[in-house]
């Protein structure tokens, strides 16, 4: 009995980490409606910072004083980010913001090993809390004791602090309409701005609290940030009593799983999630979210299907790529060819989200199914190439089928958390079912045959099927079907009153979005001769995202251009250096700033402002005409 | 004007050393090399440093066969994808002679596959999977480090000397854990056959919560654990261990914790009296370790890790393999390679015929604290060719060619 009780205490020990910077996160999202991608970032820094100070003054206060004064550091250099980046960008297109905050953590993870060097860390113990409390023979650490004292301090004081101050009445009514309070004559800027410090310092404080029993390292941030997302999302967005609970529920359910199932801990938080979510849409504590008054930015720019001029254009770029074999090498073809297999998964992704108003997490599950599908038909049932082909990403559409039946039921950042979570189980099935998917070891000898084995080869059936999906999917988009879409896009009420299924359509919408994805992993499956567990995971999902939202959400095809852009410099950064993702961060912020609506979505906004030029050269507008 | 002149002095030096590389291609030969050095800088710089200390060296010596010998690193950002993308361009843009490098499993596994499809030669450096020169092993590819087998090998030919009956085993959950668990449960049982295996638990590799993982294999009781988890997790699993008193009276057999690389975070938290593999650089008393240690703490001025030793090795054994070649054929190469002896920090090692693996072996020897700091003491060198199973039991796992 006495284990059970300590084990219990063991997981409220483990909750009070992650709630302390869930809480954070769930303030700014509530607020600025900002998905931090960062929020991992500034929790590492935290504990870094930490380090440091707490290294360098010792004794009680050296210890406690630099806990704070590191959060509080840290805090400073999130509002720093808030003012001189996000707030350039409150404008853009929702998710645009996570964009920019994924180019920071991409550059924090490598500034930490340029500054604190590449080895594990270990920081002090906390003074005062050592040793450990004996308990009927069970012993448990007394750091345990206070966190687990901590979380519900900090829960009080954010609840006295949101209740009964000003700043609390705003930062609710801000939570709930930012609108009316901005009409009302709020100072929007400063109460973002001092809602986004409050936030990153809860974050740094969770990292700096982590010293005494964990070890500070530049991967800390997304050994976290996932975790706390979902948190956030069980809880509902913008609840930080949902946070609390959330995250108790999850390291209770943590801590007692694994004494039945030693290997639940690398699932456990997103089965919960999926869970919840199917049954309680908004979150356990979350309410549904007031219709966002739209900024009427698609209306002013109707989509439009291309002129027979740019379909001109839009072959002959088609054939100028087509050429790239008569002056490419072998490198350069393989390249190309990734490119072009990216360029579909990404035009897939950005119809569900551009068109559908649907933006996934978890796009790379249908990817990495299509893939696996055929791997599968190639390996175990030996079919040939052509077929396999054919019938691989038939995996992708039955998992779309399947998964988006449930996750079009929710919207907003609730579909995408659903998405992520689907894509999380599809992946930890492939990482643990050794026996037939060869778990983290993949599936080797996936190669293409003797008629497509040659890179120009291989190439042309790449850009071949990627100018294919590209037109199919631009098809879609000016049907019926995808003026239904639209449709229930922008106005679920009307268009239901009309006569619209929205469900149904959407859901139509995730699995042809779900079976082009898995296109892409077929050819990809081949391009690359093995398939790994990774082809399905998050990061694989966050860089369709990028690709997506650096080519503009609000146009037909800017995917295209995002992919290739995206792709291209990633490729060759990850060649050229070793601090390729403080560049690529670098360059991807530099990119929000200066693009607010993606690459494609600003160069449109250009041509628009000055219609009467005539195109400069045939070479460029052909680039930008076939990239819409 | 000053501009001007800049410009054309720096057109004029690309033009030059475009010139000069072109003249040099002739006498020099290219390695490729992968790493994730971006996602594993704790292990791939120290490794970095070995390798590039070997090249200098090398070169110092008259380069190989007269040519000099130029190393081409690429980072693959631990993705197996990526990894792929790099190899390609080595061997398609900077035609290099062979492959080298990687540390993942997986990643491994991806560049031995392709290694395979494009008939190049792969010498695998780091990755520990058994699966690499066995059950998925091809002709291209050879490894160097000690394989997974090998190391359970010798940590259960110390652990069966323990008088523990009851055993529980904490291993991140993927390949490696489950494979590092799987053969030291088989071997231990072969040789004990009276022991139990009470407990184990598989936290996520880089995302343990290490107080409910300390506390169920506690309740289970167990006379001694097997720890296969490194880096930050063998941190947080160390620290809420010592608090909690899991160690104590308990033996602990554990994998890779003697690696500096491993051992050092821990600090004065190290736990003492681990049965552990590991690399102890300053009780090594050999010639051929001497040699190294200097050479490497004159260059550096730091200490050398494992992954020093394992990047150092792998160049000297590439430069070894293309010497006795004197081509960069790939078929030619193998011929070279197989059952090739090179010379090492640790001693003579083979690359053996049957599977291609070398025999590089470990240090295996007890945790200790010493000045606040985690020792390796009563370490003993064993030779990888002592821990490999029957030649026969080798042929039937490897798939015919």
């Amino acid at each position: 009995m006495a284990f059970y009780f300590v084990q219990f205490l063991t997981g409220l020990a483990s909750a009070a980490s992650l709630f302390l910077v869930a809480s954070g996160l769930s303030i700014i999202f509530g607020v600025t409606r900002i998905v931090n991608f960062a929020h991992g970032a500034f929790y590492m820094l935290g504990a870094y910072v930490a380090f440091t100070l707490t290294e360098r003054f010792s004794g009680a206060i050296g210890f406690w004083g630099g806990i704070v004064a590191a959060a509080a550091i840290v805090a400073l250099v999130g509002v720093l980010v808030e003012m001189v980046l996000l707030r350039r960008i409150y404008h853009a297109p929702e998710l645009f913001q996570l964009l920019a905050t994924f180019g920071l953590t991409l550059m924090v993870e490598d500034l930490v090993v340029l500054i604190w060097g590449p080895s594990d860390l270990l920081g002090r113990r906390a003074p005062g809390f050592k040793g450990a409390v004996d308990f009927f023979g069970q012993n448990i650490p007394s750091y345990d004791l206070f966190l687990i004292g901590l979380g519900p301090l900090v829960l009080g004081l954010l609840w006295l602090l949101f209740q009964r101050t000003r700043w609390g009445v705003l930062v609710r009514a801000a939570t709930q309409d930012r609108d009316m309070v901005a009409a009302l004559g709020v100072n929007q800027k400063w109460l973002f701005t001092s809602v986004f410090a409050v936030g990153v310092f809860l974050a740094a404080l969770g990292g700096a609290l982590q010293i005494p029993r964990d070890a500070v390292h530049h991967a800390m941030d997304l050994r976290i940030i996932v975790d706390v997302f979902v948190v956030v999302v069980i809880g509902g967005l913008g609840s930080i009593i949902g946070a609390f609970v959330a995250a108790v529920l999850v390291s209770e359910l943590n801590a007692f799983g694994i004494l039945i199932f030693p290997k639940i801990s690398i699932i456990l938080v997103f089965l919960v999630m999926a869970a919840v979510l199917i049954v309680r849409p908004w979150g356990l504590f979350g309410r549904q979210e007031a219709a966002a008054r739209r900024t009427p930015g698609l209306t002013i720019n109707p989509w439009r299907p291309l002129t027979s001029n740019e379909r001109l254009a839009a072959v002959a770029a088609l054939a100028l790529a087509a050429a790239l074999p008569l002056i490419g090498g072998n490198y350069a073809l393989t390249v190309g060819s990734e490119i072009a297999i990216f360029v579909i998964f990404a035009a897939s992704l950005h119809f569900l989200m551009s068109v559908g108003g649907l933006a996934s997490f978890g796009h790379a599950a249908y990817f990495g199914l299509g893939a696996y599908g055929v791997a599968f038909l190639a390996k175990l049932a030996g079919l040939p190439m052509i077929l396999s082909l054919l019938l691989g990403p038939l995996l992708g559409l039955a998992g779309a089928a399947v998964f988006g039946f449930f996750a079009v039921q929710l919207s907003g950042v609730y579909f995408a958390m659903l998405t992520l979570a689907f894509a999380q189980i599809v992946w930890s099935i492939a990482f643990q079912w050794v026996a037939v998917t060869g778990g983290d070891n993949g599936i080797l000898g996936v190669w293409p045959e003797s008629w497509a084995a040659s890179p120009a080869h291989f190439y042309w059936l790449s850009i071949a099927v990627a100018a294919l999906a590209v037109a199919v999917l631009r098809i879609i988009v000016f049907s019926p079907f995808g003026f239904a879409l639209r449709a229930t896009r922008d106005s679920p009420l009307r268009g239901e009153a009309i006569g619209i299924d929205g469900k149904r359509i959407q859901w139509t919408a995730f699995v042809i979005a779900g079976t082009v994805a898995g296109v892409a992993g077929a050819l990809f499956a081949y391009l690359k001769g093995s398939i790994f567990p990774d082809s399905l995971g998050i990061s694989l999902s966050v860089d369709a995202l990028v690709m997506v939202l650096l080519g503009g959400v609000e146009t037909v095809s800017g995917a295209i251009l995002g992919a290739i852009v995206y792709k291209a410099l990633s490729i060759w950064l990850v060649s050229q250096t070793d601090l390729s993702k403080l560049v690529l961060g670098g360059i991807i912020v530099l990119i929000v700033v200066a693009f607010p609506k993606g690459i494609v979505g600003m160069l449109e906004t250009i041509r628009q402002r000055r219609p009467p030029t005539p195109p400069k050269s045939a070479l460029l507008t052909s680039g930008i005409e076939t990239a819409e | 004007m000053q501009r001007s002149k800049r410009l054309l002095a720096a057109t004029l030096a690309i033009v030059f050393s475009g010139l000069a590389q072109a003249a040099q291609a002739q006498s020099e030969i290219k390695i490729g090399e992968i790493n994730s050095y971006s996602l594993l800088p704790a292990f791939t710089e120290p490794y970095r440093k070995g390798w590039q200390l070997a090249v200098e060296e090398i070169n110092a010596a008259g380069g190989v066969n007269g040519k000099k010998l130029v190393v081409v690193s690429k980072d693959d950002g631990g993705k197996p994808a990526d990894a792929q993308t790099a190899a390609n361009e080595l061997v398609s843009s900077e035609n290099v002679a062979m492959l080298t490098g990687t540390f993942l499993s997986n990643i491994g596994l991806a560049v031995s596959d392709f290694a395979n499809q494009k008939k190049v030669f792969f010498l695998a450096a780091e990755p520990l999977t058994d699966a690499i020169t066995w059950a998925k092993g091809n002709r291209y590819t050879f490894r160097l480090r000690p394989s997974n087998y090998m190391q359970a090998a010798m940590l259960v030919e110390a652990a069966a000397k323990l008088p523990a009956k009851r055993w529980a085993t904490i291993a991140p959950n993927y390949e490696y854990g489950q494979s590092a668990v799987a053969v030291f449960k088989k071997l231990m049982s072969e040789k004990r056959p009276d022991i139990q295996w009470v407990e184990e638990q598989w936290p996520p590799q880089g995302k343990i919560d290490a107080g409910p993982v300390v506390q169920a294999v506690a309740s289970a009781n167990p006379e001694a654990i097997l720890n296969v988890t490194f880096g930050a997790d063998l941190v947080k699993l160390v620290r809420e261990g010592n608090t909690r008193g899991l160690f104590k009276d308990r033996s602990v057999v554990s994998f890779l914790t003697g690696e500096p690389e491993y051992l050092d975070p821990l600090k004065d938290e190290t736990p003492e009296g681990w049965i552990v593999t590991g690399y102890p650089w300053y009780s090594i008393k050999t010639p051929e370790h001497d040699a190294f240690l200097k050479a490497y703490q004159a260059k550096y001025n730091d200490y050398p890790r494992l992954g020093s030793i394992v990047g150092y090795e792998t160049i000297k054994s590439a430069a070894a393999i293309l010497a006795k070649a004197n081509s960069t054929d790939p078929e030619k190469l193998i011929a070279a390679a197989e059952g090739l002896s090179v010379p090492s920090p640790f001693g003579e090692i083979v690359f053996r015929k049957i599977d291609h693996q070398s025999t590089l072996g470990a240090f295996v020897g007890r945790t200790a604290l010493k000045d606040g700091k985690g020792v390796m003491v009563d370490s003993v060198y064993r030779k990888g060719s002592d821990y490999l199973p029957s030649d026969a039991e080798v042929a039937k796992m490897r798939p015919k060619e």
